[in-house]
């Protein structure tokens, strides 16, 4: 099995196994509001990540390329609150229209 | 318990079906990335929950292990475990219903049945299954759709598609940058994660984030 069938499985079989644990464990958990603010916080700082590795780098090193103009297209769309797919093809238009051209 | 059947539909639909149609972006950006046309459809079945899939697919994309893909994909899996919780007591679902509930037990699902507090209880259910079931449909065949379509076109990188899963990301992140706090957090994320990329491996840079996360929310202030 290659490590992309791996990953698919076991990020699958793991967030199954997170969303039925909710189901089992009380909601008395749910009380701490330490745990709550950690909760909040955390796929923002997973997706802030992402947003910038995914636009920002390639293999180890930190490069500005075409995918910096569509990601800025985009911050500009979701400011002017366009709807989700119409930002994302805005993005890819913007990214596709540098590489290609530019 | 009666409520407005009809209304409670047509808000999981409004809901369900644009999300749904989001999952051509998935589906496109796996392929891009590498995977096959079968295992975006997998994890699009199986795994059901977009950020985390977008982050498998990010992470494996980006040179990183399976391992760092998973936890990512794992860590973002979190809050569906804390809606069930929010969930549990209202579904009173057992057996097999709780396996197939608890799968849907999304963003989505758990938002709309939140929204429909006013209605009562029946109406929360309601708009729970309406919605998780609809956004599970369009997303998976939407998904399909948008990998068969990048299969046939080459380079992601000429139709944008490179950057179109950073945007997806931003997206997602959006809407909860609504605080000094969150915006912080989001800031330090980003600073890290690229001081970090040319350190240590792929995907280990985002996992490292998750410090900032615990450090900023430990404290109440």
């Amino acid at each position: 099995m290659n490590e992309l069938w791996i990953a698919t499985l076991g990020a699958s079989a793991l967030c199954f196994l997170l969303k039925f644990l909710g189901y089992t464990l009380p909601e008395s958990i749910l009380n701490s509001p330490r745990l709550q603010r950690v909760n909040l916080l955390i796929p923002i700082v997973l997706l802030s990540a992402l947003v910038a590795t995914q636009t920002l780098t390639k293999e180890s090193s930190v490069v500005v390329d075409h995918r910096l103009a569509g990601v800025a297209v985009a911050a500009v769309a979701l400011k002017m609150r366009v709807s989700f797919p119409l930002m994302m093809l805005a993005a890819a238009l913007t990214s596709a229209a540098v590489y290609n051209f530019l | 318990m009666s409520f407005p059947r009809r209304a409670v539909l047509r808000d999981s639909l409004s809901v369900a079906i644009p999300v749904g149609t989001y999952g051509a972006a998935f589906g496109a950006a796996a392929v891009a990335g590498g995977f096959t046309v079968l295992q975006a459809c997998a994890l699009s079945l199986l795994l059901f929950s977009g950020a985390s899939q977008f982050a498998v697919v990010g992470v494996m994309a980006g040179g990183g292990t399976a391992l760092s893909a998973i936890a990512t994909g794992a860590l973002l899996g979190i809050r569906n475990g804390l809606y069930g919780m929010r969930m549990a007591p209202l579904l009173r679902l057992t057996g097999i219903k709780r396996l197939l509930g608890a799968q849907i037990t999304i963003d989505e699902s758990t938002g709309v049945a939140l929204s429909q507090e006013n209605r009562g209880e029946g109406a929360m259910r309601y708009g729970f299954f309406a919605t998780g079931i609809g956004v599970f449909v369009f997303w998976n065949l939407f998904t399909l759709i948008g990998a068969l379509s990048a299969n046939a076109i080459g380079n992601p990188s000429s139709w944008g598609l490179d950057a179109a899963v950073p945007a997806a990301f931003l997206g997602l992140v959006w809407p909860r940058l609504s605080g000094a706090r969150e915006r912080m957090a989001a800031l330090l994320a980003i600073t890290l994660s690229l001081a970090l990329t040319p350190v240590v491996g792929a995907g280990l840079p985002i996992i490292a984030t998750v410090l900032i996360a615990l450090g900023l929310g430990w404290r109440s202030k």
